[in-house]
């Protein structure tokens, strides 16, 4: 090909020359890589995409191996109070039941314990804009602008704090853990703070600023599902009262799946609970009140450890693993066929 | 960016439709009433008085109908704008899908995003096209201000003076006084000029681009001329036509008071735009002021071309509609079923504010929208801004390519059309123009024949072939070594180089530069040190001249000059008459190169010679003998070339005879140079030549540039210059040229018959000044003056028989031209009588003053002058090839694109050409179908295509049988014969009026390429039209004169040339280059980088989009269908307008699949995008699934992650979208092939920026954007394990087939591009032998002739040679022998009973090589079946295609002026 390196000099006086500039850039001959997949480079990807992936993927499984779980369904448990609160006319009727369980094995290691949901959509598009971030923020705001909507204000003109059908829909049973040692029984000490995220413990939940949290929330009435005032989320921890409860912090952070768990509890290591729970029988005392038949919800109380590789579930390793037997397999077949063509010599060669 | 013609008047938008108001109504009292003015159609005419105060009452009536000279191309004003753009944006159907999603979302049952959000794209968009819109407005208002305010002096009635005024304030009926050198500020009727003619030349480069002057005269007869006008004096009334885009038609006459009318046509009007050349003052009255002026009205801006890809693209985005409408359903549906399984509202399903619900039903309707306008962005609109962009860049580039630079014009391609590059990479057929395309349009004066005698010049073509560098053949060569001519014609040439290139540089320099549009033209443009352009330049100018014929001219010129005055013209010998009508019969203007554009009008007084007569004719007497034995080799050379030239011995004596009437002396020495044969010449030579140099030298400058509206006509000057008929001086009355003695002839013009593509002829009327005889000259095609000669001379038989016999020999030469490639003009002459001129100036005068068909009645006195004409001879010009033509050519072809020739030139030439730039080959079959009747031409075409099958069925049984056989076996078999067709006009017409479309095209499928010769504009658009439609292929035409404009829009993609004629064709075309052979870089390279970058950034999109919408769909499988999404809606719209938006744009617009380099030297890459092989049906659907796999992966795998956890619902989001940016981004470096540092860089990036972007949102955002609240998501998640390792698995499981996929193709190798990415890759030797190599294994496999390329072009170096010599040539014989009898025939044409008597024509072409290998060929037996029935045919062929251009139909196919072709 022709390769004029310039053009000429135009004679002198002349109106400037409209040559293209002989750039790199301009004459579209900028130095590039040009990436071939050569047999080298695919079969040298396939094989180290391989090796990689089935190494983490063993890593994966084997932490999410040690991972001790428990869990149970104390919906179907306590039949009974499931029963009872079919019918939204007892909302206020106390129900408790008690749960019985073994752990065979002892579950070393910071234990939590979750509450699980199954089957209630907290990710629906309207229940997820259902608040008003501004009123959890301590500021105070018409909430009537908020996306709060139906439950913002009562018909008396009295607003909800907090507003909004997350906030109203809030799971409220109390769980209890009990360590039956023989025949005597010691509550397995739980910790109700540090459960929820630093930052929203600490910036995304404010009380309205007063004197004390009963006249801060003066004017407000409690959603109206809920039993008691959210001032009285905590009575006995001032700092894990009102919109800066632990338990409701984390129910505000919706999920993203129909079945979910929430943090409820974690096992606070002293006494003979150091080292996690030990084995042994196990009582849940549970104050029922969330009520969950209507839309055919089950509850879970759970209880686990967690690795540095997240909670109990293998997926991530059994991915890898599989991820590279494919990519090991690729590079077989296409050794496989380079072989093949290249005794043929119909493939192209360099 | 300097994407556009910069010209002035691409900026002159017309503004909207506006029309003077045409009600005008029949009452308006001061037209009609008072005056008993016949009644005027105001609709029809406009009516214009003068300024001056004498009409003033009517003036003022009448200039308020009329517009002003102000200019507003603005669309808006200020107050405007808003609205109206605004009204403008929303008839894109884009902006209206946004309005309607914005408007959706402000119902809350369907609301999905913030309403804010939902406008934010609908609000990016408006507000950019808004501020292009605004700033092209503002420069536009600028442009108009400057233009507005520029002074011109305009009479003024109150001080009865010129005064300065503004453009703006000038009005119709205003006097308007111009300078030299001047714009015209509007269409002004001129009515005095300071030339003493009452000519005013104009510079219309602003408005056509054609830089010679233009002449513009003063209104003819008008009678205030000689005396200084005077505007107040004038007391006229102007009656002319309404308004209209036709630049080369106006007309009107000027009515006195005294009623009595002077007609004016377009010839007096200055337009305006023009600026006034060589003249110090021209007044004149304006006509058509502001938006009414010829050039605003011609002013149409660009247009707009939807490209292939853009078309499939809006078919594929009613796929994503389509998909849409499936997934809103599914959508709609499924929440409808989930709603309804509740026989409780549960708590999470929230109640309106009144606390109702809605039914399944409902619920599941409004979910359907609130889908719409959650999935959205699966409709690419953004898409559209991107290519836009991207098209950009692709222009940008190209524009800047050097490659596509021509230095000797300056100009760089010019993109026009800014959204079809890459249509240029997916083109199927080409249509070629001829002449001015493949050809250089810079013609070349070759042969010439004069009394039946043929000057072959091979002096001349001796120096034109040396230059060509093109291998002589070297038998001929020896030969013409052997008979050496004298030193002195290569001095001569050397000299007169040397003479000509220093006038010539300083002619060009001193040369004005015009924007937009700087043209090389005939006289030569030489600003280049490559010889080869040098060469170029000069070749029109000097012509060496054939020493024979010089000989002859010097000799006849003395006689004149020793008799003259006293001997009657008549008796001189045609030589000097055929000269002096080369010389004179044009319309070429004369200029020094010293004196640039200053016209010669009056010849310089000098003495007749230096030398004295006596003294030259001693010289003469004393070098006779010599320089005649001379001639004779010179002519024995040029006899070798054919048979039939054996004849010319005789034919010789004749003329010698002829000249030597007077001349006793002469007859004896060329009896004497017969016995004498070859002397030695030189001497005598030289000296001869000396002498007549110093003549020349003494008498006057020779620098005279000459500029002519066609090249023809400058070659033909330049021609004659070469005989010492030398053009001086040319003014509209007079003509002055200097004969070889010196003498300086001054011939009084009395009439111009200009050219016209009907007529195919001019003539000029002068009175020759020593005999007062008056002479009509006429040169025209051969076709239309060979029948309007002088049928018999009533004289004397044998004179009759000489005529005829000069007639034939004439004919018999120009068949031969034609053969060679070479354009044919016929000069005749006839010398009128006294009475008759003064009937038909009559005649004329009055056809000159008529208004209605004007045109009409010129043409008929034309027609009526130009006959009985005597033949003096004809000429031969060579329009040259263009550089690298061939090569482009043979590139195209193998690239798969089949290329038409589609010209108004005659059959001969155009197959000459054809052949000679490869476009036939030797060994082709060619057919050529002429006929008239449509019964005929069906049969032909059956009979045609039964031929051409019955080959292709022999060639593929041929092929199975060899298929089993290996390759190399089948070099026995014979090449396959290939076809081409020629077709003329008149058969194109008849298949198009006789439904035979499409065995026309099933035929031509076949072929390798067709030729259309003798075809209109009309006929040549409607061959693309019916191409393109019929065949839906893509097709680009390339031509560079107007007759092509409407074949260049006919088509999907128009080149145009910017060549020698003017701009037309590049305003009309998409892309403007200035050679042939750009288009090999322009297609293979620019058109395949285009392509292939488009096409994938297409699918890329469509793949993206799909990805990243489906996330959210998926989504709602997971809750309940209700609309919710997982990810921030700012991150969800940065996501496509910031994140993932630069790469794709940089891979449009600078990726490179394959080097340029290997592109050219493999062209068959090109059929990669012809094939639309990488963005068609099965590609979108595999990117299609493709997309649904990777955001299954991408949504799926972190969903089993999460599942059972306690992850939030952004909190799942945000992995989600940082994974699918890395899957997006993976996948888009998977399909990029070239990694330059840019690339890396905004790869990098858009990753940085996303993460960067993310972390300080989601660290400032406590409440900004308030239910979703995304405060430290992004944080939180990169202190998390498990989010790298999704990051690390997603994309590659996502990724992985894909990878395989392309590993596996890049295993098995199959596809070329491929194998060309690798040979990029090797060093360059290597890359050239692979090259080669895959060029010679393609052609060995696929069965065409393997003889190794350089024994090819030997061969075809002979079988050229050989059929350039005619007279050898048996078919060519053939048709040669018919057109004689056809000329024979023609001859008696006066009987009418013979019109009706054609017959159709059909022959075969039936080249030397094919008869070779149908000799070895048995399987081509059912051809030589056939050929025994072609004979039968060729003689009625021939009787047709004497009658080829008979009739009118034929307009335009002339390339002489421009314009007179109206389109």
């Amino acid at each position: 090909m022709k390769n004029k390196t310039s053009c000429l000099p135009q004679e002198a006086g002349a109106r400037p020359s409209r040559c293209p500039d002989n750039s790199a850039f301009k004459q579209q001959r900028l130095p590039a890589w040009k990436p071939q997949l050569t047999i080298a480079t695919v079969l040298s990807s396939f094989f180290l995409t391989g090796a990689f992936c089935l190494s983490v993927g063993i890593c994966l499984i084997l932490s999410a191996n040690s991972i001790r779980e428990f869990q149970i369904n104390y919906s179907d448990k306590c039949s009974e109070c499931s029963k009872l609160r079919e019918n939204t006319s007892n909302w206020n009727k106390e129900c408790h039941c008690s749960v019985n369980f073994t752990l065979k094995e002892d579950m070393l290691g910071d234990v939590f314990m979750y509450y699980g949901l199954q089957n209630f959509y907290q990710n629906h598009r309207r229940y997820v804009i259902s608040r008003s971030d501004a009123q959890l923020l301590g500021q105070n705001v018409n909430i009537e602008k908020s996306y709060c909507a139906p439950f913002t204000t009562y018909q008396n003109g009295t607003p909800m704090a907090p507003c909004g059908a997350i906030a109203n829909s809030m799971f409220n049973d109390t769980i209890d853990l009990f360590y039956n040692l023989n025949s005597s029984v010691v509550q397995v000490p739980l910790l109700k703070t540090g459960n929820s995220w630093w930052t929203d413990k600490n910036v995304k939940f404010r009380n309205p600023k007063s004197d004390n949290l009963s006249s801060a929330f003066a004017g407000t009435a409690r959603p109206p599902y809920w039993q008691k005032p959210v001032y009285l989320l905590d009575e006995e921890d001032e700092r894990n009262n009102g919109y800066v409860n632990d338990d409701f912090i984390i129910w505000m952070r919706v999920s993203a799946f129909a079945t979910f768990r929430n943090l409820y509890r974690r096992v606070e290591r002293v006494k003979q609970f150091v080292n996690g729970l030990p084995a042994g029988n196990y009582t849940f005392h549970i104050s029922y009140n969330f009520p969950v038949t209507k839309f055919k919800g089950r509850k879970h109380v759970i209880l686990s450890t967690v690795v540095w590789s997240g909670g109990s579930n293998p997926f991530l390793g059994i991915a890898y693993v599989v991820t590279g037997t494919a990519a090991t397999l690729m590079g077989f077949v296409i050794t496989a066929i380079h072989l093949k063509l290249r005794k043929k010599k119909t493939y192209f060669q360099k | 960016m300097a994407l556009s013609v910069d010209s002035a008047l691409y900026r002159w938008q017309r503004r909207g439709d506006e029309r003077p108001s045409q009600t005008l109504s029949e009452s308006t009292p001061l037209l009609f009433s008072g005056r008993n003015k016949p009644k005027l159609n105001l609709n029809k005419w406009r009516i214009v008085f003068p300024n001056n105060g004498r009409q003033q009452k009517d003036w003022k009536q009448a200039s308020t109908f009329y517009s002003g000279n102000r200019m507003q191309t603005t669309k808006y004003t200020w107050f405007t704008f808003l609205p109206q753009n605004l009204f403008e944006q929303f008839h894109r159907l884009g902006n209206l899908y946004f309005l309607f999603l914005v408007v959706l979302n402000w119902f809350p049952q369907v609301e999905v995003f913030h309403r804010e959000i939902t406008m934010l794209p609908l609000i990016v968009m408006l507000l950019t096209s808004m501020i292009k819109d605004a700033i092209e407005d503002y420069r536009k208002h600028r442009f108009d201000k400057t233009i507005n305010f520029s002074k011109t002096r305009v009479y003024d009635k109150e001080e009865h003076a010129y005064v300065e005024k503004c453009w703006k304030d000038v009005r119709v009926g205003d006097f308007v006084q111009l300078q030299c050198n001047e714009t015209i500020p509007a269409d002004i009727l001129l009515l005095y000029s300071s030339d003493q003619n009452g000519v005013c030349h104009l510079e219309t480069a602003n408005l056509d681009g054609e830089t010679n002057l233009k002449q513009r005269r003063v209104v003819l007869g008008f009678s205030s001329q000689n005396a200084l006008f005077e505007p107040e004096f004038f007391q006229n009334t102007i009656v002319c036509e309404m308004p209209n885009n036709d630049l080369n038609k106006f007309k009107g006459y000027m009515e006195q008071p005294n009623h009595e009318r002077i007609g004016f046509n377009i010839e007096s009007l200055l337009l305006r735009g023009c600026t006034i050349r060589n003249t110090e003052a021209a007044t004149g009255i304006v006509i058509y002021a502001g938006h009414e002026t010829k050039a605003m009205l011609n002013n149409n801006g660009p247009r707009y071309k939807r490209s292939k890809i853009e078309r499939r693209m809006n078919m594929d985005i009613f796929l994503c509609v389509g998909l849409l409408f499936v997934m809103c359903l599914v959508g709609a549906v499924g929440h409808g079923i989930w709603t309804g399984n509740f026989s409780e509202h549960p708590p999470y399903d929230i109640p309106d504010e009144n606390g109702n619900f809605l039914s399944p039903a409902l619920a599941g309707f409004y979910m359907f929208l609130t889908m719409i306008i959650l999935l959205q962005i699966l409709i690419p609109i953004s898409l559209y801004v991107s290519i836009e962009l991207v098209k950009l860049g692709q222009v940008f580039l190209i524009h800047n390519d050097i490659d596509l630079y021509d230095e000797e014009a300056d100009l760089p391609i010019q993109c026009r059309a800014l959204n079809i590059t890459e249509d240029l990479g997916q083109i199927q057929y080409i249509f070629s123009d001829k002449t001015g395309t493949l050809t250089e349009n810079k013609m070349v004066f070759r042969r010439c024949t004069v009394d039946g005698i043929e000057f072959s010049h091979q002096e001349n073509a001796r120096r034109l072939e040396t230059h060509k560098e093109l291998d002589l053949d070297d038998e001929e060569f020896s030969k013409l070594q052997h008979f050496t001519l004298p030193p002195m014609n290569t001095e001569t040439s050397a000299t007169l180089k040397q003479r000509t290139m220093r006038p010539l540089r300083r002619c060009q320099s001193a040369r004005a530069h015009f924007q937009g549009h700087t043209r090389n033209r005939s006289l030569g443009r030489r600003d280049s040190n490559q010889s080869q352009v040098a060469f170029s330049s000069t070749l029109e100018k000097d012509v060496a001249p054939d020493s024979r014929l010089l000989r002859r001219v010097r000799e006849a010129a003395l006689q004149t000059e020793n008799l003259s005055p006293f001997i009657h013209m008549k008796t001189s010998p045609s030589l000097t008459d055929f000269f002096l009508a080369l010389a004179i019969c044009n319309t070429v203007l004369v200029s020094t190169a010293t004196e640039p554009r200053q016209r010669v009008t009056v010849p310089p007084p000098i003495k007749p010679s230096g030398i004295t007569l006596d003294k030259i004719h001693q010289i003469f007497q004393r070098l006779k003998l010599a320089s005649l034995s001379q001639s004779f080799s010179s002519s024995q050379s040029s006899s070798d070339l054919g048979a039939s030239f054996s004849a010319k011995n005789t034919e010789e004596h004749l003329a010698a005879l002829d000249c030597c009437d007077n001349d006793d002396n002469c007859c004896t020495s060329s009896r004497s140079y017969e016995l004498q044969g070859k002397g030695s010449t030189d001497i005598g030579g030289a000296s001869l030549d000396e002498v007549f140099k110093s003549v020349t030298n003494s008498s006057l400058p020779t620098d005279f540039c000459y500029e002519a509206e066609s090249p023809d006509e400058a070659a033909l000057v330049y021609a004659a210059q070469a005989y010492s008929f030398t053009l001086v001086s040319r003014t509209p009355e007079q003509v002055t040229v200097r004969l070889p003695q010196g003498t300086l002839l001054t011939f009084d013009i009395l009439y111009t018959l200009g050219f016209d593509s009907v007529r195919k002829r001019m003539s000029v009327v002068v009175r020759h000044p020593l005999s007062k005889e008056i002479v009509v000259y006429t040169k025209g095609a051969d076709s239309v003056i060979m029948d309007l000669l002088e049928d018999s001379a009533k004289d004397d038989i044998s004179a009759e028989k000489r005529m005829k016999r000069i007639k034939e020999k004439t004919q018999k030469h120009l068949d031969y031209y034609a053969r060679d490639g070479l354009r044919t003009l016929c000069i005749a002459k006839k010398v009128l009588n006294e009475d008759d001129f003064l009937k038909w100036a009559n005649f004329r005068r009055e056809a000159e003053a008529a208004i209605d068909n004007r045109e009409e009645l010129l043409m008929e006195t034309a027609q009526h002058l130009e006959t009985k004409l005597t033949l003096l001879g004809a000429t031969g010009i060579e329009d040259r090839l263009q550089d690298g033509v061939p090569d482009t050519i043979t590139a195209l072809r193998e690239a798969g694109i089949q290329i038409w020739v589609l010209t108004g030139d005659k059959q001969e030439t155009a197959v000459n050409i054809a052949y000679s730039c490869k476009l036939l080959k030797q060994g082709d079959t060619v057919f050529t179908i002429n006929t008239e009747s449509k019964e005929t031409c069906e049969s032909l075409l059956n009979l045609t295509l039964e031929e051409v099958r019955k080959n292709y069925e022999v060639e593929k049984s041929q092929k199975k049988f060899f298929g089993i056989i290996p390759t190399s076996c089948s070099v026995s078999e014979a090449p396959s014969p290939e076809f081409g067709l020629v077709i003329d006009g008149r058969t194109l017409n008849i298949i198009f009026q006789g439904g035979l479309e499409e065995k026309f095209l099933a035929l031509t499928q076949h072929c390798r390429s067709v030729l259309c010769c003798r075809s209109t504009p009309l006929q040549k658009s409607m061959v693309v039209k019916l191409v393109r439609s019929q065949l839906k292929v893509m097709t680009l035409s390339i031509g560079d004169g107007a007759n092509d404009v409407s074949m260049i829009q006919a088509a999907d993609v128009g080149v145009g040339i910017s060549g020698q004629e003017g701009m037309q064709a590049v305003m009309a075309s998409d892309f403007a280059i200035t050679r042939f052979k750009h288009l090999k870089k322009l297609l293979l390279v620019h058109g395949h980088w285009c392509y292939a970058r488009l096409a994938k950034m297409v699918i890329y999109f469509f793949y993206k989009n799909v990805t990243y919408v489906n996330l959210l769909f998926w989504y709602q499988f997971f809750c309940g269908f209700s609309g919710s999404t997982m990810i921030d809606y700012w991150q969800m719209i940065f996501f496509n307008l910031f994140f993932t938006s630069m790469p794709p744009l940089l891979f449009g617009v600078l990726d490179r699949d394959v080097s340029a380099e290997t592109l050219l030297g493999l062209p068959e890459l090109y059929k990669n995008g012809q094939n639309s092989e990488i963005y068609k049906l099965s590609t979108f659907i595999i990117t299609m699934l493709d997309a649904f796999y990777q955001s299954l992966i991408c949504f799926f795998v972190p969903y089993l992650t999460y599942k059972d956890s306690d992850i939030g619902v952004f909190s799942f989001g945000n992995p989600i979208n940082s994974i699918s940016l890395l899957t997006i981004l993976l996948h888009q470096a998977l399909e990029m092939k070239t990694w330059t540092l840019l690339h890396v860089v905004t790869m990098m990036g858009s990753v940085a920026f996303y993460f960067i972007f993310s972390l300080i949102y989601n660290a400032t955002c406590v409440l900004c954007n308030p239910p979703t609240n995304p405060y430290w998501i992004m944080e939180r998640q990169l202190s998390d394990p498990i989010f790298y390792l999704l990051c690390l698995i997603t994309p590659v499981i996502a990724l992985l087939p894909r990878f395989f996929i392309f590993a596996l193709q890049g295993t098995f190798g199959a596809s070329l591009i491929l194998k060309a990415q690798q040979l990029d890759k090797l060093p360059k030797e290597e890359q050239n032998l692979e090259i080669q190599k895959l060029r010679s294994g393609k052609q060995t496999t696929s069965g065409a002739p393997v003889a190794s390329p350089a024994s090819n072009d030997d061969l075809e170096q002979n079988i050229s040679h050989l059929s350039v010599s005619p007279f050898l040539h048996p078919a060519a014989a053939a048709v040669s022998h018919g057109h004689t009898g056809s000329q024979g025939l023609s001859a008696s044409e006066v009987n009418p009973l013979r019109k009706q008597t054609l017959e159709e024509g059909y022959y075969f072409f039936n080249r030397w090589a094919e008869e070779e290998s149908t000799a070895t060929d048995l399987s081509a037996g059912p051809f030589s079946g056939q050929y025994s029935l072609v004979p039968s045919r060729a003689t009625p062929s021939g009787q047709d295609s004497g009658k080829l251009t008979k009739g009118n139909v034929n307009r335009g196919s002339h390339r002489r002026s421009v314009s007179a072709v109206t389109l």
